[in-house]
């Protein structure tokens, strides 16, 4: 009964946030409880109210999403304490709390907002955080984000990625034409900022390491083509216009190269292109498909699809600087189709779309014991994409005729749907950290 | 492959020459998939009344035609320009190859004519594959038509994988529909 409730709220708590007057197009559902989450209270900041941005509510959303907490709906709070001293540990132990989060707010000379925050430890009534930080206001979602990372990484022991964008492309009719547009916005949804429209398709965007450029295939003049842009200037640079296909565009970890597949010699091979000469190395050879490559973490191999064994399997090869090294090795076995592998931040696991018949699912691969796990049920699932903690996997479904994003944990437990107002949504990335 | 002759009369071919037809090179795209239509006319009104009957084969006709109007007839052998694929294959169905080897005959006869072969998927699996895969299926045509003479010049490759379905439905018959080459025929 108790939990049933706390899950009610959760839900009641995400259709609030659908009322909430939000310019974004793209809205969180929370589809799944979790057992086993942690209870955690967070307290409206003092003064928060004076802000089109509720600090507490964004913290209590960020954390209900992960699947990792159990906030207490606002209205249930016993009291609201906002300074360390109105606190009564045994009022929160009572309700079953293990954490509080507390908070206020004051405007400052020159029009910042000094915001401080304080987590607790109820059982143990002590102090685990707190910080003092001044924003303008219009930051204060993105201090909110911050806040919610600090309070994940105490609570779990892992970064939080709520502080990350996400990029993903919109489809829209547009009378008799279909617009397409490339957007950028918070990992929680919020803050969509289109950054390029076309008529015609874009594709494949790709985080740089730094979080500043994306590379994306677009069709803008009649056929696919690699451009790399700036996200905050919008300056944009054509990295591939051979002649064929020029797609799949993946950055290595550390920035300086790009691998990408072309099929100017007449197959699509995968070639690295070094970002400092743009000089091209051929990776792939092979008469079949090769496509969609992915770096693993330390960069020293790439994964990708290839049909060399008649259906599309998951391959990886070994480099020496920006060359082959040995031949490719097969990872995946299971099944007929299974394609657009991504390695989870770690190295350990390998998120790919898993074909079996007409059902197209996102599973994931432990690379050491080699089992393959499912981890959505639709059947219409592509483009995996993980949170650069790992603990999320982002991608891109149907609902109702219509695509939408949805985010599962990696454990395969919490769902979420991050549903579009208008449009088909495609093709998440989810972006690496982003510095201050 | 029954080559069939259509018989015009020359005051017809001039008609149309005036006429100056427009030509709507892109094919309807809501086409169901169409059967390989029998062209030409009936052996009853092969020569009803007509006494003289003059047959251009030179540039710039085919089958006696100007080539605007054979690639404007519905009824014409040109007239099917899309050609349909299995799931996850780029090749080509044994029942479709005569038809293409008439697509070859009409680009040999008039070399200075040039098609693009425009590649698609249905939306199943992943976009990267599809796109690859489009590529392979307008590949498989360009080598069709290019062993039987077509110069590769006159041919052009372009994949745009799952991203332009002509039906949008989520079922094997809108699959089905969108598992095509495109042949457009452009620049006369």
């Amino acid at each position: 009964m108790m939990k049933q409730t706390t899950f009610l709220w959760v839900l009641l708590a995400g259709l609030l946030m659908i009322a909430l007057p939000a310019q974004a197009r793209l809205v969180i559902e929370i589809s799944g409880g979790v057992e086993g989450a942690m209870p955690i209270a967070i307290v409206p900041f003092a003064s928060e109210r004076v802000y089109d941005d509720r600090i507490s509510t964004i913290i209590h959303a960020n954390l209900a999403r992960s699947g990792r907490f159990a906030p207490l709906a606002q209205d249930r709070l016993p009291a609201a304490p906002t300074q360390a001293d109105q606190l009564d540990f045994a009022r929160w132990r009572a309700l079953g709390m293990d954490h509080l989060v507390i908070g206020r707010m004051q405007p400052q000379a020159g029009g910042q907002v000094l915001v401080q925050f304080q987590l607790f430890d109820v059982l143990r009534g002590v102090q685990l955080a707190g910080y003092s930080l001044a924003v303008p206001p219009n930051r204060l979602r993105k201090l909110a984000h911050q806040i919610s990372d600090i309070v994940y990484e105490k609570l779990t022991g892992e970064k939080g990625a709520f502080d990350t964008l996400v990029s993903y492309v919109v489809v829209e009719q547009v009378n008799d034409a279909r617009m397409f547009r490339l957007a950028v916005a918070d990992a929680d949804g919020h803050n969509e900022q289109v950054i390029l429209s076309s008529r015609e398709p874009l594709m494949s965007p790709s985080w740089a390491p730094d979080g500043r450029r994306l590379a994306y295939v677009s069709f803008e003049e009649g056929r696919s083509q690699i451009f790399m842009q700036n996200v905050a200037t919008g300056q944009r640079e054509k990295l591939a216009g051979f002649s064929g296909i020029n797609s799949a565009p993946a950055w290595s970890p550390d920035g300086r190269s790009l691998a990408m597949t072309l099929s100017r010699d007449g197959h699509p091979e995968i070639y690295i292109m070094d970002m400092a000469s743009r000089q091209l190395s051929r990776i792939t050879n092979s008469r079949s498909i090769d496509t969609e490559a992915s770096w693993a973490p330390d960069g020293q191999s790439l994964v990708f699809t290839s049909n060399r064994g008649g259906r599309p399997q998951l391959y990886q090869q070994a480099l020496q600087g920006n060359r082959p090294h040995g031949p490719p090795r097969r990872l995946s076995f299971e099944g007929n189709y299974n394609a657009r592998g991504r390695f989870s931040p770690d190295g350990r696991q390998l998120a790919m779309v898993h074909g079996e018949g007409n059902r197209f699912r996102i599973a994931l691969l432990d690379l050491e014991s080699r089992q393959l796990r499912l981890l959505t049920d639709a059947g219409m699932e592509e483009s995996p994409s993980f949170a650069p903690n790992g603990s999320m996997i982002i991608y891109a479904s149907e609902r109702h005729n219509r695509g939408v994003l949805e985010a599962v944990s990696a454990d395969g437990r919490a769902h979420q749907r991050l549903g579009a107002s208008r449009g088909d949504v495609r093709e998440p990335a989810w972006s690496p950290f982003i510095g201050p | 492959m029954k080559r069939n002759l259509v018989v015009v009369s020359l005051a017809s071919v001039l008609l149309m020459a005036l006429q100056g037809c427009s030509t709507p090179v892109r094919e309807e795209q809501q086409d169901v998939i169409v059967d390989e239509r029998s062209v030409g006319v009936s052996p009853t009104d092969g020569s009803l009344g007509v006494e003289t009957s003059v047959i251009p084969v030179g540039e710039g006709f085919f089958e006696g035609r100007p080539i605007e109007e054979a690639l404007a007839d519905p009824e014409s052998v040109l007239s099917k320009r899309v050609f349909y694929f299995d799931f996850d294959s780029a090749e080509l169905p044994a029942a479709d190859q005569a038809a293409l080897e008439v697509h070859a005959r009409f680009l040999n006869a008039n070399p200075r004519i040039s098609v693009v072969l425009e590649g698609h998927t249905d939306e199943r699996g992943s976009r990267e594959y599809n796109l690859a895969l489009g590529e392979r299926r307008a590949q498989t045509i360009e080598r069709l038509l290019s062993l039987q003479g077509v110069a590769g010049a006159q041919m052009q490759v372009i994949s745009f994988g799952e991203e332009r379905p002509v039906a949008l439905g989520h079922h094997e018959d809108a699959w089905a529909l969108n598992r095509r080459v495109e042949l457009l025929y452009s620049g006369y």
